[in-house]
């Protein structure tokens, strides 16, 4: 329908409240973001700061550790993403044959680390990978004959227990998202391809895969997203970065400067920094795969 | 591939994976279960020695736990009767009315999604301490609202685009004003949409803990994500308590989510690939 001049009047009715909260509590405080990023707001000067310029963006670039926690956060983000990706697409592909029993039972199993509230699984995994009494060094210990690792003291093996952590928790989104779309895939494209004599290997690049596409592209852009700004599982499995603020992603390091030394004007310019690099790069992956798409 | 050894095979595939899936939900029970004297045990056993409920019963009777689930179900419940209002209205006139500012408005609430977690919290917080606001419900239910609104109108918009406009103009026909027309017939044939969206409103505020840990500071005021941290972060002595805690609150989210997330999961895909 296009908007009449009677219309205008209930169309505004009914946005206007929504409009009015994401101004007053979105817009708002991003512009003011950008102000304090631009100020020398800290925890000397909380009531009287000052636009001062760009400084503090050269000062978030000069930082020596951003562009190691840089690498870090696309490390992090590429790694969930493709486990969360392979690992979903494989099991859904698995649980959606044909001769599978019980097939609710097996998802309700295999759904439940996504409806698991995440705090409470990345509290759980950090018990879990506690050096003496966790559960992940005693069945290494016990059952498998390794030694025990230091999973959250060293900073290597702490930064692997934080993925694997989001692994864990995130290939069921992936899968259920991929077995709806299994589900649409009509089982005679199947048969036509195993007539032309297609391999298993061929039927699921040449079938499948093109027609999980449509499913996963938004899901995977969401993922990413969600992935690059997951401050939950890093801060929370990490204990804010422990040991010696080593397991940091970006977000939980712009979290610790605003919220633990109180580097406001410097915070705001690195979330300024995190947002433009994030909104580039889906940008990027969406004119990417909306080109490959247009191909077919 | 058919044969046997590829049906064993995918059986052992769903089970190895179905076997990581709920061993730490395995092992907050047990934990839950142990009693005061073993709480920092190694022993994998499933049901400890001497299983007991203390550590339930200590919960709920000698810590605050009972206060913070009243703060959170208060928070959680203004964060969903907002998010449910303002969701279903806006999200329905972007997907009925066409208008100049529409695109702007629906990638506008797309684009947030990508915000950094400090991005607003940052001034929030700056603003709560100049208006002494912090350490209030009022704050972070506006912060949570917020952060919850833009999936939601775009989960509303999705399932509004798939009923038919027919379905209004006929009872426009029939007399009924554009509101009446919206109220009395679309929106009770939205109601899976209208219960995602509170789902996901009441999932927000539940299940948040970065936005709580800065703005609510004193313990009576928790929500109980800061309060099971609370327990976690002195590991040596109630550990027992984190796990009872965290079944007592799983177990409801938990079965609500599995309930709907078929529901959950047609709206995400139908959101996204309408959009």
């Amino acid at each position: 329908m296009a908007a009449t001049k009677k219309d205008r009047l209930f169309l505004m009715a009914l946005l206007a409240p929504t409009i009015l909260i994401m101004l007053v509590v979105v817009a708002y405080p991003f512009f003011e973001n950008v102000r304090i990023s631009l100020s020398n707001m800290n925890i000397y000067h909380i009531r009287d700061w000052e636009v001062i310029g760009f400084q503090q963006y050269a000062a978030v670039f000069a930082e020596p550790r951003f562009w190691n926690i840089l690498m870090k956060t696309f490390l992090w983000t590429g790694v969930n993403i493709v486990f969360h990706v392979t690992l979903g697409v494989f099991l859904a592909v698995i649980l959606h044959q044909n001769f599978v029993v019980g097939k609710p039972a097996w998802r309700i199993l295999l759904i439940l680390p996504w409806a698991l509230p995440q705090y409470i699984t990345a509290l759980t995994w950090r018990g879990m990978f506690n050096y003496e009494y966790g559960a992940i060094n005693r069945v290494l210990t016990r059952y498998l004959n390794l030694p025990a690792v230091e999973w959250l003291t060293s900073p290597f093996e702490a930064f692997l227990a934080v993925i694997l952590t989001n692994i864990w928790l995130g290939f069921p989104f992936m899968m259920v998202v991929a077995l709806g779309a299994l589900q649409s895939v009509p089982s005679e494209l199947y048969e036509a391809a195993e007539v032309d004599g297609a391999s298993k290997w061929s039927q699921f690049w040449n079938v499948t895969v093109p027609l999980l596409k449509p499913a996963m592209i938004p899901a995977i852009t969401l993922g990413m997203i969600w992935t690059f700004n997951n401050i939950n599982v890093v801060w929370l499995v990490s204990n804010g970065g422990e040991p010696n603020d080593q397991t940091h992603i970006l977000v939980s390091f712009v979290y610790e400067a605003a919220f633990s030394m109180y580097r406001f004007g410097w915070a705001a310019a690195l979330s300024m920094v995190i947002f433009v690099i994030l909104f580039t790069f889906t940008q990027i992956f969406l004119n990417r795969t909306k080109a490959t798409e247009s191909v077919y | 591939m058919k044969g046997l050894f590829g049906k064993i095979g995918t059986y052992l595939v769903l089970a190895f994976f179905a076997f990581l899936s709920i061993y730490p939900v395995m092992r907050i029970i047990t934990i839950s279960l142990r009693p005061g004297d073993q709480l920092l045990s190694t022993s994998l056993a499933f049901i400890p020695e001497g299983a007991s409920l203390d550590n339930y019963r200590e919960l709920l009777f000698e810590t605050g736990f009972l206060q913070w689930m009243g703060n959170s179900f208060f928070v959680s419940l203004v964060v969903t009767i907002t998010g449910v209002a303002l969701a279903s209205t806006a999200g329905y006139a972007l997907s009925r009315y066409r208008f100049r500012g529409k695109k702007s408005i629906l990638s506008g609430l797309l684009i947030t999604q990508m915000f950094p977690a400090t991005m607003l919290l940052l001034p929030m917080y700056v603003m709560l301490i100049n208006l002494q606001l912090l350490n209030t419900f009022l704050g972070i239910i506006v912060i949570y609202t917020a952060t919850a609104l833009p999936f939601c109108v775009w989960q509303m918009k999705g399932y509004y685009d798939t009923i038919p406009v027919a379905l209004e103009e006929a009872a426009q026909i029939d007399g009924c004003s554009p509101w009446q027309a919206f109220y009395q017939v679309i929106f009770p044939l939205a109601a899976p949409a209208l219960v995602i969206t509170a789902l996901f409103s009441f999932m927000t505020a539940w299940n948040e803990y970065v936005v709580a840990n800065v703005v609510l500071q004193d313990s009576e005021m928790f929500t109980l994500p800061l309060g099971l941290k609370l327990f976690q972060s002195t590991l040596t002595t109630q550990w027992g308590l984190y796990a009872a805690g965290s079944l007592l609150v799983s177990i409801p989210v938990v079965a609500l989510f599995l309930m709907l997330s078929r529901y959950l999961i047609s709206g995400l895909t139908l959101g996204a690939v309408k959009g």
